[in-house]
Parts: C-alpha cells; sequence; structure tokens
C-alpha cells in the first residue's frame, strides 16, 4: 500500500478531531471580530487620507513644530466633517429640518443598498459552487437591457409590465453569464478570464445599442434610450419623498431564496458539492457540467435583477453608465458576507449605506466619493486576511484563516 | 454536457511508452481557412472592380520620401485573403504531422485578416500607412508592459488581476510627480515606485498572507481607482498647474532606422517610453529562456515543489516577480500621462490593464507572445479609430469587442491550445 | 560519510509525527526504514532533507552537528533525495531538470546546456541508464523518470541516498533492476536510506533495517529476520492478512465485460481489448501494477469513463454508454482508490458525504427538495453500523482519519442494495484495525451474493481476498488465475508473461530474489 496524499502531517486514527460544534462556535465570534475590526481599520486609513489631502492640514502642517495643536485640530476637524457628512448622508440627518429630510438618508443608503444585494448574491452564489464571476458587471448591464427594453418598448397593465421586465432581466443577465458557465463546462475555459472578458463585450454591445434606433431615443444624439412606462417601474414603498422601490423587497427575498436554495435544495446539494471537490461529485453521479452552468446562469439572473432595479426602480432610461460599477462593488460584497446570503445581504447594506453617504459627503464637504472605494476595499483586504487584523490589534488567532476561493487558471 | 476532465496524480499516469502531449485539433486550421474562404468572398471578389485603396507611405521626418501605394482594392483584397489562406494550410499541415501549430500562424492570420479587411473598407479612400502602424504601436504600448508584468507574475505561478491598478498607479505618480518637480524624468522613475508599491501589496497578501491572488488583484483595483481618484479630486483638481501638467516627452527620431521604408517612422520616431518597452520585452524573453534565473522562475510556476526540493526558495523568488512585475507595469502607466495624454485623468487607464492581461494569455505566458498580442489588439483597436473616420460599414464597436472576443476563443481553445505555468495560482506553503 | 539522527521529534500541533527517533546510516550501506503508512517515514526524511525542521533533535555528520534550513544545505552536505512523487518539471527537458537549482553557466548567467547534457550523458552511461537529456520529462516512462531523478542526486554529489518508496510505481522487474541501480551505487560508496513498507524488498536488499511506527523506532533487525517478524514489529501486533472466509458458492453471472478498449485523452490506447466476467457470490481481485490500465477500466465500468468501445453488461443488460448517475441506479457500488480526490468531500459534513450520490433520492430529497433532517437520521445510523469514529454526524469529513474516511465511502455505497461492488484500492492508506474491519465488509457483501469486483496494487491483499484474479498488463489482462495462484507465477505475470510461461518459469527458475522469502515465510 502506498501513501497516496502529498498531505503531511498524515493522519492517524488518534490525531485529534477538528472543530466541535463549540470550537466552530468561537470560528464564528472571531469573524464577527474581524470583519469590525477590518471597518474600523479601513475607516482609519480613511480619515488619514482624508486629513492628508485636506489643504488647511498641509498648510498648518508647514509649521507643524512652532504650533503643532493647529495641525492638529485641522486634521480633527476635517476627519469629523467628513465622517458627520458621511453618516448624515447614510444614516440619520440630524441637521435636518423635517423628519423626511431626516429619514431620508437611510431609505437612501437602502435604495442603493439593492442592487449591491442581488449582484453580491450572484457573486456568492457563485462562489459557494466553486465559481468566480467577475462578471457581474456585464450581467448587470444585460439585465439593464432586458428591462429596459421591455420597459419602453412594449404596452402592457401595470403589474404584469413590471414583472416581464424583472424577467426579461433575469434572462439576459443568466444568458450572459451562462455563456460562461457553458464554455468552462464545455472545454475549461477559466470563468474568470471569460467573465471579464463578457464584461467589456457587454459594455461595448451596450454601446452600439444605444446608437441603434430600436434603443436610441428619439430626437437626442447622445447615447440615452426612451424612458420606460411608469406602469414597468418597481412601485415606490414610501411615497414621493424617497426614493426606496419594491426591489428592496425583492432583494432581501433572493436572499433567503439563495440561502433556501443552497441549503434546503437538491440543486444547492449539487451545487455546493461540485463547488467543493468536482472530482468526487462526478463519481458520486453528478453532472459537474451541468451543475457548473447551472450556477453561472442562476447567478447571472441575481445580476439581472440589480441591471432592472436600476432601470425600472430609479434611472427609468439606458445610459451607457447603467451598471455603475455595481458588479464590481458585488465581489467586494461578496467577500465581506464570506459567500454566506444573510451575510452578504448586511454587507450590502453596509456598502449602500457607504456609497449614498459618499454622495452627501462629496457634496457638503467636497470630499471625493472615491474614498469609499478605498473604505471598500480595505475592509475586504482586512477581512481576507485575518492574520494581519490580528497582528495589528495584537489578538489570539483563532476563527478563519485567509480567504482561499479560485484555483490557478489549469483548475 | 460533458463533465470536468479529471486530473491525475502523477503516479497513476500509465506506464507506456510514447508521446505523452496532446495532439493539437483540427479546430483552429478549419476556423482560419473558414475565415479565409470568408475574407476571399466578402472582401476580394465582392468588392468593385475598378476601386483603389492608397496608403501613404512616407512621414515628413523622413528624408527618403516613399511615393503612395495605390492599390487596386479588389486584386489586393484576394492576394491577402489567399495569403490567409495560405496560413491556414500551414496549420493544417501542422496538425497532419501532430504538432503543434506556431504562435506566429494565428497572429500573422489575423494581422493579415485584418489588412484584407482594411484594404476593401478603405475602397476609394487614402490611409498613411507609417502612422497607421505608429497608432497601432502607441495603442499596444501600455498594453505591452502590462502584460510583460502579467508574464513576470505568472510565470512564478502568481495570478496577476492588479495590471490595471498598477498601470493606473503608474500613471497617476507619473503625473504628479513630473508636475510636482517639473521633471519629466523624476516623473518617469517615480511611475515604477507606484507600480511597485501596489506590487508589494499583492505580494504582501498573496505569498505572506495567503489570500487569494483574484480576490486580492481584484481589490487592488478597486482600491487604486479610489485612492487615485481621491486624490485626485482632492489634490489634482484644485490646482491642477502645480499637480496635473507633466507635459510630454518629445519622440526621439533613431537616426538611419527612421529611413527604414513605413517601418522608420513606425517604430524609430518615438518617446523613450516606448524605446524602453523594446528593451523591456527583449531582455524579459531572453532573461526567462536563456538564463539560470529564468529556468528557476519557469520551475517555480510549473512545479514549485520540486524547486523547493533543490534548494530555490519559491516564495522568495515569487516575490521578486510580483515586484518587478509592478515596476514594469508601472512604466506602462507612465505611457497613459507622459506618453500621451500629458495630464493624469480619473479612471483614465479604462481597463487596459484587462487588456494587458488578455494579451497575456493570447501571447501564451511569452513576453514576445504577449508583445505581438497586444499588437493585434492595439491594431484592431487603429483600425476602428481609423475606419470610424472614413465612415466604415461594420460598426466601430464590434471592432472594440474584437480584443476580448479573441481572448474567449483562445481560453476556450478556439485558436490553438494555451496552457497557463501548471502552478500559477497555487499559493505555496511548507507542510 | 556517516549520517546519524538523533532524537528526532516533529509535532504538527498536538499529533507527534516522530517521537525522538534515533537512525544511524553507516558509510556505503542500505539501510532501509520500514513503516506502515502514516507511520512517520516520510515526516523523518523531510527532517533529513532539509524540508521541515525539527522541534527537537539534530543531524550529526561525520560527528558534526549540521543545521539545514532548506534542501540546499542538505544538497550541500551530500544528501539527495529521490521523492515519492517524481520533482520533476514536466514542461521541462530532462537536462533542464538535472541542473536546476545547481544550473551550468557560461557568460555569467546564461544556461550552458552543453555541459548539462554532458553530464546527464556522463552518468546515465556510468550506470547504464538509456537517458536521453533532451526529452521533455513529460513524454518520458515513470521508470525512467525515476533515473532521472537518481541522475539528478548524483549530479549534485549526493553520498546519502534516500530512495522514498521506490518500487511503488515499478513492476517486479523494474524492482529487480533498481535493486540492481542499488547495489551498483553501494559498491561505488553511496549509502541509501530506502524507505518501504514492503517486506520482501526489504529482505532482498537492506544491510540494515530500522523499523518505526507511530512516529516512534520499534526496533532494528538484520535482513535475516523473518518476514512475519518483521511484519508484527511494523504494526504492534501479529498481523492476520488471511481474513476467514467461507468457500464461494457463484450465482449467476453478474458483469461481463467483452473485448473494452479506453483510450486516454491523449487518444493512447490504456485498456486493451479487456473481457472479464464477475459472477455474484465471488470476489475478483485485479492484479497489475499501478498504472497498467485497472484505473481506467474500473472507471468505464462504473460510467467515469469516456472513449470507450466494446461491451459492458450488467445481468445482461448494456450499461456501456450509461452516465455515472444511471449505473448508480442500477445497483452498482464504486470505492474509488483516491478517496480524498474521487471518493469525499472533505469540507462537507459525515452526513452529507454519506448520501452524496443518493442526495436526491427518496427519503432525502424529493425533486427539488432536500431533507436535511432524514439524512442526519440515516448518517447516525450508518456511523454506528460501520464503527466510524467521529465526533459527530455533522463533522467534517475532512476532520476523520483515513481510515474513518474510507469507512465513511464504503458505508455510503454498501447502504443501498447492490448487485455489483466494485472497490479500488480500499485500503490504501488506511491504518490496521479498518483494513481488518473492511476486508470483513467486503468479504460479507459477497456473502451477501453481490458480485465484487476488487482492483489492488498489493498481492497480500488480493491473495487474501480474491476467488479468482486477473492479472493486467500494459492494459491487457494477461490472464485469469485462481485465488490460490503461488505469489511467484502472479509477479511474473504481473510483468506480463502469460500464465503458462509464467508457471513453467517460476517451477524452473526456481525462487527470485524477491520471491525466496515468500518461501521461507511459508515454512
Amino acid at each position: 500500500m502506498s501513501v497516496t496524499t502529498d498531505r503531511i502531517p498524515e493522519k492517524t486514527p488518534d490525531a485529534p478531531g477538528e472543530p466541535t460544534s463549540a470550537t466552530r462556535r468561537r470560528g464564528w465570534a472571531g469573524d464577527v471580530l474581524i470583519t469590525v475590526l477590518s471597518i474600523v481599520l479601513a475607516l482609519v486609513v480613511g480619515a488619514v487620507l482624508i486629513a492628508v489631502a485636506d489643504p488647511r492640514v498641509q498648510e498648518t502642517a508647514s509649521y507643524f513644530f512652532a504650533r503643532p495643536l493647529d495641525m492638529l485640530q485641522a486634521a480633527g476637524s476635517s476627519v469629523a466633517n467628513a465622517y458627520a457628512a458621511l453618516f448624515k448622508g447614510a444614516i440619520f440627518d440630524y441637521g435636518a429640518e423635517t423628519t423626511t429630510a431626516a429619514i431620508r438618508p437611510i431609505t437612501e443608503s437602502l435604495v442603493f443598498a439593492s442592487p449591491l444585494v442581488v449582484a453580491g448574491l450572484a457573486v456568492g452564489l457563485a462562489f459557494r459552487a466553486g465559481l468566480f464571476n467577475i462578471g457581474a458587471e456585464g450581467q448587470i448591464i444585460l439585465g439593464a437591457i432586458g428591462a429596459a427594453y421591455v420597459g419602453f418598448a412594449w404596452e402592457l397593465p401595470l403589474v404584469v409590465h413590471m414583472v416581464l421586465a424583472l424577467v426579461a432581466a433575469m434572462l439576459l443577465g443568466g444568458l450572459w453569464a451562462g455563456i460562461a458557465g457553458f464554455l468552462k463546462a464545455r472545454t475549461g475555459a477559466h470563468e474568470v478570464i471569460t467573465t471579464i472578458m463578457l464584461n467589456y463585450i457587454a459594455r461595448f454591445l451596450l454601446a452600439f445599442l444605444l446608437s441603434t434606433t430600436a434603443f436610441q431615443r428619439p430626437g437626442r444624439n447622445d447615447p440615452i434610450s426612451p424612458q420606460v412606462d411608469s406602469t414597468a417601474m418597481l412601485p415606490q414603498m414610501l411615497g414621493s419623498w424617497s426614493r426606496l422601490h419594491l426591489g428592496l423587497l425583492v432583494a432581501i427575498a433572493a436572499g433567503f431564496g439563495v440561502w433556501w436554495l443552497l441549503n434546503r435544495s437538491t440543486l444547492g446539494f449539487k451545487l455546493r458539492a461540485v463547488g467543493a471537490n468536482p472530482f468526487a461529485s462526478r463519481t458520486a453521479g453528478i453532472d459537474v457540467g451541468w451543475s457548473t452552468f447551472a450556477a453561472m446562469a442562476i447567478a447571472g439572473s441575481l445580476a439581472g435583477l440589480a441591471g432592472a432595479f436600476q432601470i425600472i426602480g430609479t434611472e427609468r432610461s439606458l445610459t451607457g453608465g447603467v451598471s455603475a460599477g455595481i458588479g464590481f462593488d458585488a465581489i467586494t460584497v461578496a467577500l465581506l458576507g464570506r459567500g454566506n446570503p444573510f451575510g452578504i445581504v448586511l454587507a450590502g447594506f453596509l456598502f449602500g449605506a457607504l456609497k449614498a453617504g459618499g454622495v452627501t459627503m462629496q457634496a457638503r464637504t467636497g470630499t471625493p466619493i472615491d474614498l469609499v472605494f478605498v473604505v471598500q476595499s480595505l475592509i475586504v483586504l482586512f477581512i481576507a486576511a485575518p492574520p494581519l487584523v490580528r497582528a495589528i490589534f495584537r489578538i489570539r488567532a483563532q476563527g478563519a484563516g485567509s480567504m482561499q476561493v479560485s484555483k490557478g487558471w489549469n483548475a | 454536457m460533458s463533465t470536468a476532465t479529471r486530473e491525475r496524480l502523477p503516479e497513476s499516469s500509465t506506464i507506456q511508452q510514447g508521446p505523452l502531449r496532446k495532439p493539437p485539433t483540427w479546430k483552429s486550421p478549419i476556423i482560419m481557412g473558414v475565415l479565409g474562404v470568408v475574407a476571399l468572398l466578402a472582401f476580394g471578389l465582392a468588392s468593385n472592380a475598378g476601386d483603389t485603396s492608397t496608403f501613404g507611405m512616407s512621414t515628413g521626418a523622413q528624408r527618403l520620401q516613399i511615393p503612395a501605394l495605390v492599390l487596386p482594392t479588389r486584386p489586393a483584397a484576394i492576394v491577402l485573403s489567399v495569403l490567409c489562406l495560405v496560413l491556414a494550410a500551414v496549420a493544417a499541415a501542422a496538425v497532419r504531422v501532430k504538432r503543434p501549430v506556431p504562435l506566429a500562424v494565428p497572429i500573422g492570420f489575423a494581422a493579415l485578416w485584418l489588412l484584407a479587411f482594411l484594404v476593401w473598407s478603405m475602397a476609394g479612400e487614402q490611409v498613411p500607412l507609417p502612422g497607421l502602424l505608429g497608432g497601432t504601436l502607441l495603442l499596444s504600448v501600455p498594453l505591452v508592459f502590462g502584460a510583460l508584468s502579467g508574464v513576470l507574475c505568472e510565470r512564478s505561478g502568481v495570478i496577476n488581476i492588479a495590471i490595471e491598478g498598477q498601470l493606473l498607479a503608474g500613471a497617476f505618480a507619473s503625473a504628479l510627480m513630473a508636475s510636482v518637480t517639473d521633471s519629466l524624468w523624476i516623473g518617469l522613475v517615480m511611475a515604477p515606485v507606484a507600480g511597485l508599491l501596489v506590487a508589494v501589496l499583492l505580494a504582501m497578501f498573496t505569498i505572506k498572507y495567503v489570500v487569494d491572488q483574484i480576490i486580492v488583484g481584484v481589490v487592488l483595483n478597486v482600491l487604486v481607482v479610489g485612492l487615485t481618484g481621491f486624490l485626485y479630486g482632492r489634490v489634482l483638481v484644485q490646482n491642477a498647474d502645480v499637480f496635473n501638467q507633466p507635459g510630454t516627452f518629445s519622440r526621439i527620431p533613431i537616426p538611419g532606422l527612421i529611413e527604414i521604408p513605413v517601418l522608420g517612422p513606425a517604430l524609430f520616431n518615438q518617446t523613450i517610453i516606448v524605446y524602453l518597452m523594446y528593451v523591456a520585452v527583449i531582455v524579459t524573453q531572453v532573461a526567462l529562456f536563456r538564463t539560470k534565473w529564468g529556468l528557476r522562475v519557469r520551475a517555480v510556476g510549473e512545479h514549485p515543489k520540486a524547486a523547493d526540493t533543490v534548494g530555490i526558495k519559491v516564495n522568495r523568488i515569487r516575490v521578486q516577480n510580483v515586484l518587478l512585475g509592478g515596476v514594469v507595469a508601472g512604466f506602462g502607466g507612465a505611457f497613459f500621462t507622459l506618453g500621451s495624454v500629458g495630464a493624469f485623468g480619473r479612471e483614465m487607464t479604462a481597463g487596459q490593464g484587462f487588456i494587458a492581461l488578455a494579451a497575456m494569455i493570447f501571447g501564451r505566458w511569452s513576453p514576445v507572445g504577449a508583445l505581438f498580442a497586444a499588437l493585434l489588439f492595439g491594431f484592431a483597436n487603429q483600425l476602428q479609430g481609423t475606419l470610424g473616420a472614413l465612415g466604415s460599414p461594420i460598426p466601430s464597436e464590434f471592432m472594440l469587442m474584437a480584443p476580448y472576443l479573441a481572448t474567449i476563443f483562445a481560453v476556450a481553445g478556439v485558436v490553438g491550445r494555451v496552457r497557463a505555468p501548471a502552478a500559477d495560482g497555487q499559493p505555496y506553503t511548507k507542510a | 560519510m556517516k549520517l546519524e539522527l538523533r532524537g528526532i521529534t516533529k509535532r504538527f500541533g498536538s499529533f507527534t509525527a516522530n517521537d525522538s527517533i534515533d537512525l544511524v546510516v553507516e558509510p556505503g550501506e542500505i539501510h532501509s526504514l520500514l513503516g506502515e503508512n502514516g507511520a512517520g517515514k516520510s515526516t523523518l526524511m523531510n527532517v533529513l532533507y532539509g524540508l521541515l525542521q525539527p522541534d527537537e533533535g539534530q543531524v550529526v555528520i561525520d560527528g558534526e552537528r549540521v543545521h539545514f534550513d532548506g534542501p540546499g544545505d542538505a544538497v550541500a552536505a551530500g544528501i539527495g533525495m529521490v521523492h515519492q512523487h517524481f520533482m520533476l518539471v514536466p514542461v521541462f527537458t530532462v537536462a533542464e531538470n538535472v541542473m536546476l537549482g545547481y544550473e551550468y553557466t557560461k557568460g555569467g548567467q546564461f544556461l550552458d546546456h552543453a555541459a548539462a547534457r554532458q553530464q546527464v550523458r556522463r552518468l546515465s552511461e556510468r550506470f547504464g541508464f538509456d537517458v536521453d537529456p533532451d526529452a521533455l520529462v513529460e513524454d518520458i516512462p515513470v521508470g525512467v523518470q525515476q533515473r532521472v531523478e537518481i541522475i539528478k542526486a548524483l549530479a549534485r554529489d549526493a553520498k546519502v541516498l534516500i530512495l522514498d518508496e521506490p518500487t511503488a510505481v515499478l513492476t517486479p522487474q523494474e524492482t529487480d533492476e533498481l535493486i540492481a541501480i542499488m547495489r551498483e551505487l553501494k559498491q561505488s560508496g553511496t549509502s541509501i536510506v530506502f524507505i518501504t513498507h514492503k517486506l520482501r524488498e526489504v529482505r532482498a536488499v537492506a544491510d540494515r533495517i530500522t523499523v518505526i511506527r507511530r512516529g516512534k523506532v520499534v526496533g532494528t533487525a538484520d535482513p535475516g529476520t523473518s518476514e512475519a517478524e518483521l511484519a508484527s514489529m511494523m504494526v504492534g501486533r501479529t498481523v492476520q492478512l488471511t481474513v476467514d472466509k467461507q468457500p464461494f458458492a457463484p450465482k449467476g453471472e453478474v458483469l461481463q465485460v467483452e473485448d473494452l478498449s479506453v483510450r486516454d485523452d491523449l487518444g493512447r490506447t490504456v485498456v486493451d481489448g479487456v473481457s472479464l466476467d464477475v459472477r455474484g457470490g465471488e470476489i475478483v481481485a485485479i492484479a497489475g501494477v499501478q498504472g497498467n490500465g485497472q484505473t481506467e477500466l474500473v472507471e468505464a465500468i462504473v460510467g467515469l469513463g469516456e472513449d470507450i468501445s466494446g461491451s459492458i453488461r450488467l445481468q445482461g443488460k448494456q450499461i456501456l454508454g450509461l452516465n455515472a448517475k444511471e449505473i448508480i441506479d442500477l445497483g452498482v457500488g464504486y470505492v474509488p482508490e483516491d478517496r480524498s480526490h474521487d471518493g469525499l468531500i472533505e469540507s462537507f459534513t459525515v452526513a452529507e458525504n454519506l448520501v452524496l450520490s443518493q442526495h436526491d433520492r427518496a427519503p432525502f430529497g424529493s425533486g427539488l427538495l432536500y431533507h436535511p433532517a432524514k439524512v442526519k437520521a440515516r448518517a447516525n445510523e450508518l456511523v454506528g453500523e460501520f464503527d466510524v469514529r467521529t465526533q459527530g454526524v455533522e463533522a467534517t469529513a475532512g476532520s476523520l482519519s483515513g481510515g474513518n474516511q474510507q469507512k465513511v465511502v464504503v458505508a455510503r455505497e454498501m447502504s443501498r442494495p447492490l448487485k455489483l461492488f466494485v472497490a479500488s484500492q480500499p485500503t490504501r492508506g488506511v491504518d490496521v484495525g479498518s483494513i481488518e474491519f473492511l476486508h470483513n465488509r467486503i468479504v460479507a457483501e459477497r456473502d451477501h451474493g453481490s458480485a465484487v469486483l476488487l482492483v489492488s496494487t498489493e498481492l497480500d491483499e488480493v491473495l487474501a481476498l480474491a476467488d479468482r484474479i486477473a492479472v493486467m498488463y500494459r492494459g491487457r489482462v494477461v490472464g485469469v488465475v485462481d485465488g490460490d495462484t503461488p505469489r511467484d507465477v502472479l509477479g511474473l505475470m504481473m510483468a506480463g508473461v502469460p500464465e503458462q510461461d509464467a508457471r513453467r518459469q517460476a517451477a524452473e527458475q526456481g525462487p527470485t530474489a524477491l520471491t525466496v522469502q515468500d518461501e521461507e515465510a511459508r515454512q
């Protein structure tokens, strides 16, 4: 008998078993701790950036050694102003004159969060099936194309129109991601490469469509489509003072749906099995190619929903910038949510709030919204490398190790 | 739908004699043949008999002026299409004797096919050839630097999705530093430093903290977009004459070489950054395939454990290569600002880093292959611009899609088979 | 060069892989390190080779204490190692592999291929290897790759050569050749550490034997020690490799394979016109050296192969062309040879693994619905029935030991009514206690009336279980013989000698180096 695995140490019968439910619970608490600390760290780095880039801080820094307090004060007030504006724009505007104006920010956060949640689910679901879906951006574009076309070209009664627009978005998004799934299943083409390429193809396809008579708004020379009919719009849930639309509930329902799919359905079992070990799955009679395709197609239809939210939730017409980078934000959302559907919903809320707050921060303090990208990416980098966060805060190792999802190009 | 192909452990490989490499498939000769016939019918036989396509052959910078080349459209397109078919036949011959199709064949085919397309679509028009080629070269410069960064990283086994971020960081740093110091040269030196900083993060997270390489790459791109965008909005825009007016390098014509007909002005009347690119491609190619260092790098990317057992420090080599890649990509970033636009703009790399990734894959992880793939992509892009000006029959968006489609075909095995280094993307940890 | 290991201890977490091991290798001796899988042999050698740092203890060469930070230091000190999984870069040539890390250069940094070629030629001539320095490693057979590994070590002036399970991939004849090479190396003054778990080979070539068990040295022996003694030192108790089983009472034909050929994805024929049948209530074992088509034959039968021609019938029904799922549903159970790769999902729970192929069948699934509670209830039953030692059915399969993982796979496959049970290397990497349990279950399955097809590269296992034995060599069945066929006849057949010739040769030649001990063991 020869040893078949390279693993060292070789396991013996009396080697200690792995996580008991108690250690697993501790691991979960560790995850939460790491997440919170990562957010704090990212905000600290963001604060440093705000301070360094502030003109008054630069000015006072020039005589730092004469009057150090001046600079510290300038730095403190620039950071405090920016983050206060961020909070006011994201959660609650305590300086506002009316109640609705005060609570509108949190509804704005939820508006930004809705497409992030479904697109994050699109990336997260693919993660669980062992696939790295970098293509949410392209799938969102296709979804937006579908929703917009159904929305402005067809005339249908109230609810039917909206539902069909959503369905069209899911179909086109699913189809677009399905191409990558099909190629992976059939030829082994790595989904990271194909989905990146499909993102750009989608972008040019959209640009082309917006130059055709079928899509371009009559009387306009710039690439913009007609407005979708009001029958196709997702209803606003709070009245005219807020843009909050039904998409939020759809997104939360999608979170439950993905959880159910993964944990309570036979298809989800297959997807998880193929994601964890395609070889053993194949031996157990699971059709690996089909599961790969199905995972990508479902993921794509979720991302397509995000495209629909953009059109029939907020924007009303299709433009070249319809995807608004949501597809890339979705990757960070899925990573922050650690591939868990409920985690992704929460992560989507957080990043939605950062976005809404970032808009206000830019408008009121002149701090560019790009800061939000910095904070967002740092959060994900930190949670992806728990040992780094532990080292910074000097806490003892427990819980998860570093994040590993994808395999090499040849896998 | 077929199921995933099975990986085998080395020990279960069969004890049988015979060549173990997969014979090449007929797919690529067939596709080339079909496309060649399409070219012959559509561009050659279907064009108007009397039309001419005119290529300008010289620029003002040359002492020796060559008259414009006036080609009768139909015969010229036919000749080019037939040449395409000849290359298809070469590919078929290679497959027949079960040899892999050389990389030059599909790349040459694509170039000839695009030329045939160009000749057909410029019937009755004039296009300056040196300008076309020079434009192609300029569009491919950042792609080449980016792809070289990818080659350096991935040959050692680290996937580099952060090329885009490295380019953008290089573009930002070079513009800012050149403006502040009022020296293009200092700007040119700071670009690789910025690329290096991104690479430091990439190396730290992927190698030290063993985080998934694709995740780190994707997230670093977002980080660099955010950082440069933030500083651009807060600093560069506020005071553009101090912080964002670097100017551009002027062209340095190389005496003698510039007189080479057609190619001279395209290749040898360029800025220092382009000349640096030539050097970078040659040095990387030679170093990877002819030196001790290159042998070790490739071993680390193919079979890190084997390299470790002969005393090669796997992760040290990987760190070195990732950092080196960042430096190279940084120069590519400088091209955006100091080599062409003359100022930094938000997200100005606009996805070029991903086309660079595509060029690396299409060029089969070799520096020279990546160069030609980048030139091909640049050519498609330049053609799109040229034809747009002429009023082309094909929407420009489809021309812009070409590199991405070509890459999908390449990874799906339609045009030859691309094989990444075996350990690419897999972290190496001892025991 | 005299090599000593003193009190080497290596721990992984709370698990001690090596527990104060002492080992002395005298100059020019072949020292065999004997132990079961998982006993800690490879860990010890990785410590010696600088791949792992010991927690305690020291390495001493010629009386001087040395410290290895990495393999580079070990190589510089004159230690060479041929790993069980060859450490060769497949896309490099032989010459490039030989010089890697020890490059011949000219003009500073440029590779000198000519010098490397010359070195390969010189060494292969000296030891009579037939190795082409310009061949790509991926193009040459495993046996030759092993020689490249030996050349690689010799090119670095190895004074001590460690061979880690070198015969696992070799035919008996190639093994004899390797033994000759080892003797020649010894003549030229190289010491050899020969790591194996194969008792016969140890006795044929070793000057001294050190036996380790569960990370500890349990004793040293000389080659005259009987096989039974060595075996009991190795496993810690008297092993009984023969399984108590009733004479077999075959019922009707269950599996009929006719003229089956399989080509791999490179287009080579790996199974070549195989015909074979297995009846209900009988165990047919396929014997052969690893890599002679057994894997592909079995995968074809269970619906996992791709390019297949011929016929496979299950109780008269043609199953060639059906997919794995359909064949599972017809009542075929399958234990794949590479458990962690193909048998289990290590990140899934024990319960999920127990229903991997049945998760969408009643009562665990109905349509799109999956019922975790029922899966868990069933898992609790099976864990008890198959004596799976686990913290619970919700523990991940990866947390189990090899033997218990294998019990999970076997439990899953035997937990439903079977017509045919196919087991590939069912006890590879499994502790002795579990081996006995698994063997008994396999025999029970036979007695229950199932047809059993067993693939094993271990002759001991084949001889213990089989009612009939089919020997495979280079994709063909050399012959089908009775379960009590002598070991030396089987050995010759495994090298491709037809049954009649094998019996004649075995009778004429008398005992060979390897089989002589077999006779002793019987006495």
